[in-house]
């Protein structure tokens, strides 16, 4: 804390030697005097300055003209000097000299050492005691289905893209959204499946020709009894169909009607057999055990959801592999995403501690994760025309900020742990499977001068 | 920091329970250093007594010692726009939170025309995004020297410097630099960069006007070297940049290098690189493409390592299309997460309703209460809004998961006396809560409206159903 005072409030104190502290005196902008608190004062210094005083008209006329700190303090030394009066003020900082008369040498005015002090990064390693179940999607003929291709997940022994811990055996994949009825869809996704949106077996088609999907998810939507309520038997026609389009592995999914999906993926099941598709999905609150029996009668892989909760996660895995005897490969999970900007926090958060739990060595999380990422596009700020909010900047165009809200949720849960990604717009696909091969080492990646920036034009 | 337990901050504390830190126990106090809500010297009598004793002085030193930040923490820019960097403790926010979110800067160069680097700036200062109750905003303002010409730089850094936002100077040039830092250095700008070439009289610079620095190399032998060297110099206020590069086997290795800085320094404790960590998005702009796609990758690098371990970043893009995902993404990974995003429940009063007017209800989870509320307010609807405990869940979440009930809401329209303000009994809930219209109704006797899926659309929705139809 420093009081300031007026060059003419100062010497009036002096004069009444009420001053009790002296040192570290400096004069500061418009000839103001900051008096630090906490030194000492000797009697030498009250003499100068009781000596400077009777010359304060003098500084004050010149004072008006001596608006810096630098230049008042100057002025003063140099009245003091040609007064013979030793001056009181230290100088704040080294002022450059006015007139170098001699050539001046530049010495360093700190002292640089002429060598680095050599030392020597030794990098941290982490190793856990678990490994991520692996898990495969697909059965080629081989094993009696009629995929061309199968999918492994999982196989992890530390987090994502930790190849400096330990290899990971498997990059994560993705799969493209298939609805077998037209679902509402943002205007920057529905453009490209436009021609396809009333035929699931080219909409799976493109999906894995023109979008490069690893898999492709077929969402019986119609079967929900709020919609067509499409009968069980009948709404696995299109995955019969689906089947025949595509030779990746497929994944099918309900309507969400609690009721009604444990009969439509047990019939799903059923017409698929052999085929090692993957169930999505059990979950706590509908009938598990049924569509967990299916998935075993047939050879399927079942997909356990929860609501962001590790330990209903736990919970819900616990039941599947225990009580219905689901083999530990059989099993994927989904914790539940959530959009950037609308839980993703949670989202993130919920996987990374189920995804280190695993690799810790529980082994009722050691499970491959997967990521309905289509969600991201439940954000207003991915599918909206403009903000309705008053005070925000402009949005500026949907087309582009729809897909990157799908990529950077996708990517921050991949570094969370996912494996096996749902997702729709085909540029976000692309940009985050680029990613994640960049990151998995498979992207060799044309040489860029990594200092190029710091002086590029534009 | 390096204490876990109160108990082991309690033995440093006065004992005396005098309740001047605001807390009513050493004990409680100590919770809050271990949180990190309060620091040792919030405590008046252990700062007074160690001004007394050198013995007691040593004493609070090692306890600010082991009660500080794993990562030093570094201040740029000045006054109340000044930003903090750094200052983390762990490595994944489950563990505690992270503190100090990532500072974005968004460049400028010193060849630029006048009117364009007007427009950059003032973009800069003025860019907002409505998120959870408050304005999301950019940081600062990194000045690149692309001139070489010390005189240039220097003029640009002043008048960059006029928009009162933290700077980095950026100049591998140590004249260029100089001469900026003999204009700007007051503002406390962070300089950018020491290399292995430079690194003499970058250390002079920082020394002499007393500004953070940041050391740049991608061989991490060197870049520990620079910065013992530094700090033996007396140079406190480091900033560590590995070198971002932008594609492939290059970024791969950036990726690496960044957690192995990040983790070295809090697992093993190895204090000579526990330091911020700058990453440099905008390296996306040197790659061969289209500017979209340019954006979106810098997009990309910048979301990496938000979630992993960068603390100060250059972007380039001030499109809408980079700017909200990534200062979403930040607010998402830095909000604590030990505090529960909640609001309270009860009746808002929504732009002076009257009696006509119509009842909203939705859930207290922060971001869904404020994103309605904000839509209310800004397309100027007067209504009432009832806001139900969910726990802190969304609309579609407590729905599903039985925190947002029919016996809830009626609970909710007693306990605020609802049907007293308003001479109807229309009841909106969200197009989410669509399945509970029927058991809301019996439950309470009100009617009740669906209303659309997403807020933002309530103006339309009310021009069509409100008032209501008998
Ligand atoms: S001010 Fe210090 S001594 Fe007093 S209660 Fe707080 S921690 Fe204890």
């Amino acid at each position: 804390m420093t009081d300031k005072l007026t060059l003419e409030e100062f010497f009036n104190l002096l004069k009444k030697y009420n001053v009790e502290e002296l040192e570290g005196v400096r004069i500061e902008g418009d000839l103001e005097i900051e008096i630090e608190p906490g030194a000492g004062i000797d009697a030498n210094t009250i003499n100068a300055l009781v000596a400077l005083s009777q010359y304060v008209n003098l500084i004050q006329e010149f004072g008006n003209f001596l608006y810096h700190t630098n230049m008042a303090l100057s002025y003063l030394q140099r009245l003091s000097t040609a007064l013979g009066i030793p001056t009181p003020f230290a100088a704040p900082q080294p002022v450059a000299p006015i007139t170098p008369e001699v050539p001046t040498v530049e010495v360093p005015r700190f002292e640089i050492p002429e060598k680095l002090v050599e030392a020597r990064f030794e990098p941290y390693k982490s190793e856990y005691t678990g490994v991520i179940q692996e898990v495969t999607l697909g059965a080629t003929r081989a094993d009696g289905g009629t995929r061309e291709v199968t999918v492994t997940i999982g196989g992890e022994k530390s987090l994502p893209f930790y190849f400096f811990d330990a290899d990971m055996p498997h990059l994560p994949v993705i799969a493209i959204d298939i609805f077998d009825r037209r679902p509402m869809l943002a205007k920057a996704v529905r453009e490209h499946y436009e021609d396809v949106l009333d035929d699931p077996a080219e909409w799976a088609k493109k999906a894995v020709k023109d979008f490069n999907a690893d898999l492709v998810t077929l969402h019986l939507i119609s079967t929900d009894p709020m919609l067509e309520d499409t009968p069980a038997r009948e709404a696995v026609k299109v995955l019969e169909d689906i089947l025949q389009a595509v030779k990746v592995p497929i994944i099918v999914g309900g309507s969400g009607n609690k009721e009604k999906d444990p009969e439509v993926l047990e019939k799903a099941a059923e017409v698929a057999e052999g085929e090692r598709i993957m169930l999505a999905s059990a979950t706590l609150d509908m009938d598990w055990e049924r569509i967990g029996n299916a998935a075993k009668k047939y050879g399927h892989v079942i997909l356990s959801w929860t609501q962001m909760d590790i330990n209903n996660q736990k919970t819900l895995n616990r039941y599947l592999l225990k009580r219905v005897g689901i083999a530990p490969e059989s099993l994927v999970m989904d914790p539940t995403t959530a959009a950037l900007g609308y839980g993703l926090d949670y989202a993130y958060t919920n996987m990374e501690r189920i995804r280190i739990s695993g690799l810790r060595g529980d082994s009722d999380l050691a499970f491959p994760m997967s990521s309905g990422t289509t969600n991201a596009w439940g954000a207003r700020e991915a599918w909206m025309t403009e903000s309705p909010i008053e005070g925000d900047s402009p949005w500026g165009p949907r087309e582009l900020r729809g897909p990157i809200w799908e990529i950077v949720t996708g990517l921050t849960l991949a570094l969370a742990g996912v494996d096996l990604f749902m997702m729709m717009h085909p540029g976000a696909v692309a940009v985050l499977k680029e990613i994640m091969y960049t990151l998995g080492g498979k992207v060799e990646g044309e040489a860029v001068d990594p200092s190029a920036w710091i002086t590029m034009e534009g | 920091m390096k204490v876990k337990s109160p108990l082991e901050v309690y033995k440093f504390l006065p004992q005396t329970n005098c309740g001047e830190c605001g807390f009513d126990t050493c004990m409680s106090f100590a919770a809050h250093i271990i949180d990190r809500g309060v620091k040792p010297t919030d405590c008046p009598p252990l700062v007074k007594e160690s001004e007394k004793d050198p013995k007691l002085k040593k004493k609070l030193e090692e306890l600010i010692k082991l009660t500080s930040p794993e990562i030093a923490e570094v201040i740029i820019g000045v006054g109340d726009s000044a930003i903090k960097i750094g200052g983390e403790d762990v490595l994944h926010r489950h563990e505690l939170t992270f503190f100090n979110p990532t500072a974005f800067f968004y460049d400028v160069w010193d060849t630029m025309d006048e009117r364009e680097l007007d427009e950059r700036c003032g973009k800069v200062v003025e860019w907002k995004k409505f998120y959870v109750g408050d304005y999301l905003t950019l940081d600062g303002i990194a000045v690149r020297c692309t001139s070489n010409d010390p005189e240039k730089f220097k003029e640009v850094a002043k008048k960059v410097a006029g928009y009162g936002k933290p700077m980095i100077l950026v100049a591998l040039n140590p004249e260029c630099m100089r001469a900026a830092l003999e204009e700007v250095a007051s503002y406390r700008p962070l300089i950018y960069a020491a290399t292995e070439a430079n690194w003499k009289e970058f250390l002079e610079l920082a020394l002499e006007f007393n500004v953070p620095v940041t050391l740049r190399a991608k061989d991490l032998n060197l870049l520990k070297s620079m910065a013992v060297t530094f700090k033996n110099a007396g140079v406190n206020d480091i900033v560590l940049d590995p070198v971002t590069e932008p594609l492939g086997e290059g970024l791969r290795s950036t990726y690496e290098r960044v957690i192995q800085l990040r983790r070295t320094a809090i697992l093993a404790e190895d204090k000579d690189i526990a330091y911020p960590i700058m990453v440099t998005p905008l390296v996306a702009w040197t790659i061969d493409a289209d500017d979209v796609t340019k954006a979106y990758w810098e997009t990309v690098i910048g979301s990496l390592f938000v979630v992993k371990y960068g603390d100060v970043m250059i972007f380039h893009s001030l499109e809408p299309y980079t700017l909200m995902p990534t200062v979403t993404l930040r607010y998402n990974i830095y909000t604590d997460p030990r505090t529960p995003v909640q609001v309270e429940a009860g009746l808002r009063e929504i732009n002076n309703p009257s009696p006509d007017d119509p009842v909203f209800i939705t859930t207290n989870f922060a971001l869904t209460y404020y994103t309605v509320e904000s839509d209310l307010t800004s397309a100027n609807i007067k209504c009432w809004l009832l806001v139900l405990n969910t726990e802190g869940l969304g609309v579609e979440v407590s729905v599903a998961g039985g925190q947002f009930t029919a016996a809830k809401v009626k609970d909710l329209i007693e306990e605020t006396g609802i049907a007293d303000k308003v001479n109807h009994k229309y009841l909106v809930i969200p197009g989410l809560a669509a399945r509970l219209q029927g058991a809301i109704e019996d439950e309470t006797g009100w009617n009740v409206l669906v209303g659309p899926m997403d807020s933002g659309r309530i103006k339309g929705w009310l021009e069509q159903n409100w008032p209501p139809k008998k």
